[in-house]
């Protein structure tokens, strides 16, 4: 047992583990206050953003500004399941959950559809995969909703509080993400096709948009629980550290094992070289829409976690200014190293919302603002490879190809 | 040789399976449904108009001061990205800084009345132009400094650096910018009431002078005389006249003449049509961003296409290396390109403040994206296209505020930017990209 803990695995799943079992008994203890518990959280979301802004960006090259928009995205929808669940309705879980089922069933059968036809243009095939969305949404809401409502309502019910509340913050959380990811794979489509500048503007626009949608929740979107610009109250703060842990980890050992898969190379593959990795074989438009959606999952997945542990969302929080501070945290982290990004991470929150905020003169705020900037230009001139480069902990490396020598030895016989 | 008959038909089902069918059909329903989309847009505009032609109208006058100015800044956008590829995200914080200067020119120095301190008997009119023309003046250079120095400290050092680290400090300087002029010493974080060099007088018919309807009509017929007449001669094969054809003067007056005739008809002539009497009016702050717009862009054209400096920045354009080779100093036209830009972005930030009279400490954010969107519109890399796609950003917006929905219309507009990228990625007077490999 010891022996086989006694690799980066191994240490990894160790240090894990203390890390979680030390944050809990500190909570436990009431050592760390609520506010240094909200700092973690807000951490440990603000760099699973990243680590999806990583993924798009810093491994396969795409420049986005659009990963506050999904992280909005997550947030809202999944506050807004358990919101109405709080309040007796069970529309929420419904929709959200078998909705997200269909489409992607509607998705295979689409998928399937298309690759029977040749000369398909883009246009063509966003407009197919945004038709299914609809209707598997449609689908939910009028057909299933009123069958399955009740009995969801009665099957829930009979559980105990405490668990039938766990159940509903999963489906929150997988809502959320799930709807993030929808939006990026259907907006992916046509704009991956652009270039990388064409592509970052695009995706800011897309920010701004979302922006002004939550805006205008109440008046122009039927969401009247949201109320627009006023801001989105009464969500249950449900999120404990067990939930904030297990899915950082989640997003961790996902895109850990994505980056190490075969097409974790075809990603980083496309990075390199886009012309030379569609010469090699590699399906480009595949490689770009899969990272893209991965990282919205991501960013989506901890505006889940972030709605229910601030109680509170506000349109102004997913302005797209705010949607730099990703960016200048892969940066600072250095692209393409996750290790960068997850204490880059931390350490931001830490400093800039903890620290300074305590022990700094109140008129330092606004200063705040211009002495990163400065720090960012002087980063950029000195070490524009970020922090950490592409250092990475002995988990998240990438090994070397393992030599297959005894297919090498077999063709080498069959030579001779 | 070998095969036998189960073999081969095996062979031909493969070759069925891989007969897929052509999606021509399925790429027609596709276009055909957004069709539809466009289709209903136009429908609500088209209801609009029949309903009331002349709010319609109306509102195409106010867009044309909107896109005036967003041309001023979109011109900056696409002369810096078409010379060195980089989103300069700090150019509408440069407008932000032509406001504030001359905001604090105007309110603390009391500049914009200069004249009349020389002499005291000037007519109060010829004091405000001049006035007016010198405070602009003054923004334009101070913000034409601001950036050559962003390009010298921020964007020079980096230029052999991976073209990422370039926009990530554009970011840096932007935020710098803005978050510096909100410290409390600085300008503050709050709204301010910006004085304008001149006074607003609405103009609706009868208040302008018939001389002046002529006047622009004039202008324009006679430079269009001029035009036709030098398009007549080059078909001859004239070379002068080819030449000649594409001279600023010529074009200021087409230009000028054009928007100046049409935009003081409307609000001049009264007219009625079944039962509804348009009653138009256009201030004069449109008409001095009309007019000092057209005439700067009239004056880049001249630099850009005249003037050795343009010849330079051409050059450089097409190939920094080559044009190094050729002994063009690439960093100093460089140079000169932001301070043009950064010239022309402070008098859109005068123009801006004057027209919605506050200024604000983030005030350039949504007007410098929106002018960036625009440059894409036109085809960025294109001056004529930055004017061209600003006109269209500004209807868009104004008209989608009015007709469509009020609180959507940045959503709109850079819903357009989308649309555009996906049906025309170079823009409507871009080149087709063309991509190394």
């Amino acid at each position: 047992m010891l022996k086989r803990l006694k690799n980066p695995t191994g240490y990894f799943i160790l240090g894990g583990l203390a890390i979680f079992l030390v944050v809990q008994i500190l909570l436990s203890a009431g050592i760390l206050n609520n506010f240094w518990r909200g700092i973690i959280f807000w951490g440990a979301a603000i760099t699973m953003v990243t680590l999806g802004l990583n993924l798009i960006f810093g491994f396969n090259g795409q420049f986005s500004l659009g990963q506050y928009g999904f992280y909005a995205i997550g947030a809202y929808g999944a506050a807004d399941v358990t919101y109405r669940w709080v309040h007796e309705d069970p529309s929420g879980v419904v929709v959200v959950f078998f909705g997200l089922w269909l489409s992607l069933l509607l998705y295979a059968l689409v998928s399937v559809l298309l690759r029977r036809f040749y000369g398909i243009t883009v246009m063509t095939k966003f407009t197919a995969y945004l038709l299914a969305t609809i209707l598997a949404f449609w689908v939910a809401v009028k057909v299933l909703l009123p069958v399955l409502g009740p009995v969801t309502m009665t099957l829930l019910g009979a559980l105990p509080e405490a668990v039938s509340q766990q159940i509903v913050f999963f489906i929150a959380l997988l809502g959320g993400a799930g709807l993030a990811g929808i939006v990026s794979f259907i907006f992916g489509i046509p704009v991956l096709e652009l270039g990388s500048d064409y592509f970052g503007i695009a995706t800011l626009s897309f920010t701004i948009i979302i922006k002004v949608l939550l805006d205008n929740t109440d008046t122009l979107l039927p969401f009247p629980e949201m109320k627009g610009a006023r801001g989105m109250i009464g969500i249950p703060q449900w999120t404990t550290w067990p939930w904030v842990f297990g899915t950082f980890m989640l997003v961790v050992v996902v895109m850990r094992n994505l980056l190490h898969s075969s097409s974790g190379r075809t990603i980083l593959a496309v990075r390199e070289d886009e012309r030379a990795a569609e010469l090699v074989g590699i399906d480009v438009n595949w490689a770009k829409i899969l990272p893209f959606v991965m990282g919205s999952i991501f960013a989506g997945l901890a505006g889940g976690i972030r709605a229910h542990d601030m109680a509170f969302l506000h349109p102004q929080s997913f302005n797209f200014i705010q949607s730099f501070n990703p960016l200048i945290i892969v940066v600072f982290g250095g692209l393409g190293s996750m290790t960068g990004t997850i204490l880059t991470g931390f350490i931001w929150i830490f400093l800039l919302e903890g620290l300074l905020r305590l022990y700094l003169p109140s008129g330092f705020e606004t200063w705040r603002f211009v002495v990163y900037p400065l720090i960012l230009l002087l980063m950029m001139l000195l070490r524009s490879e970020g922090l950490f480069g592409e250092y990475e902990l002995p988990f998240l490396r990438r090994s070397a190809l393992p030599l297959r020598r005894k297919v090498a030895s077999e063709e080498s016989e069959e030579v001779a | 040789m070998g095969k036998s008959a189960r073999e081969l038909a095996r062979a031909a089902r493969v070759d069925i399976a891989l007969d897929r069918r052509d999606g021509v059909v399925l790429n027609r329903l596709a276009q055909g449904l957004f069709a539809l989309l466009g289709l209903g847009v136009m429908y609500v505009l088209a209801q609009a108009f029949a309903e009331s032609p002349a709010i319609f109208v109306q509102q195409m006058l106010n867009g044309l001061q909107l896109g005036f100015i967003y041309a001023l800044i979109a011109l900056g956008y696409t002369m810096i990205y078409g010379i060195v590829k980089l989103i300069n995200f700090a150019h509408g914080d440069v407008f932000m800084v032509g406001a504030f200067t001359s905001f604090y020119v105007i309110s603390g120095l009391d500049l914009h009345r200069w004249p009349a301190w020389l002499w005291a008997g000037l007519p109060e009119g010829v004091v405000i132009l001049i006035g007016t023309i010198t405070v602009i003046l003054l923004s334009m250079v101070v913000s034409a400094f601001l950036a050559m120095a962003m390009e010298r400290f921020a964007y020079r050092p980096l230029r052999n650096k991976p073209r990422i680290a370039a926009l990530i400090t554009a970011i840096g300087v932007s935020f710098f910018l803005e978050y510096f002029g909100a410290l409390p010493f600085v300008y503050s974080n709050n709204y301010i009431t910006y004085t304008r060099p001149f006074e607003v007088t609405v103009y609706t018919a009868g208040s302008i002078s018939p001389w002046a309807i002529g006047g622009a009509w004039g202008l324009f017929l006679l430079s269009l005389a001029g035009y036709l007449l030098l398009k007549w001669r080059s078909r001859q094969g004239d070379l002068r006249a080819q030449s000649w054809i594409r001279h600023p003067l010529l074009q200021l007056g087409l230009l000028l003449g054009g928007f100046f005739s049409v935009v003081l008809t409307l609000a001049g002539v009264q007219i009625e049509t079944g039962g509804e009497i348009w009653d138009l009016s256009a201030s004069n702050v449109t008409l001095v961003i009309m007019g000092s717009s057209i005439i700067l862009q009239v004056i880049l054209q001249y630099v850009v296409n005249r003037t050795k400096l343009g010849k330079a920045m051409r050059a450089a354009a097409y190939d920094k290396d080559a044009a190094r080779l050729m002994g063009i100093n690439v960093d100093r036209v460089i140079a000169a390109t932001f301070a043009l830009g950064g010239g022309l972005a402070g008098a859109g930030g005068v123009l801006y403040a004057t027209a919605f009279k506050q200024v604000h400490h983030l005030m350039g954010i949504i007007p410098g994206l929106k002018a960036f969107v625009a440059a894409v519109v036109g085809g960025i890399g294109s001056i004529p296209g930055a004017l061209v796609g600003s006109l269209i950003m500004g209807q868009t917006e104004v008209l989608a505020a009015g007709f469509i929905s009020t609180p959507m219309r940045d959503a709109i507009a850079f819903s357009l930017l989308i649309v555009v990228l996906l049906v025309w990625p170079q823009g409507i007077f871009g080149e087709p990209p063309g991509e190394k490999v």
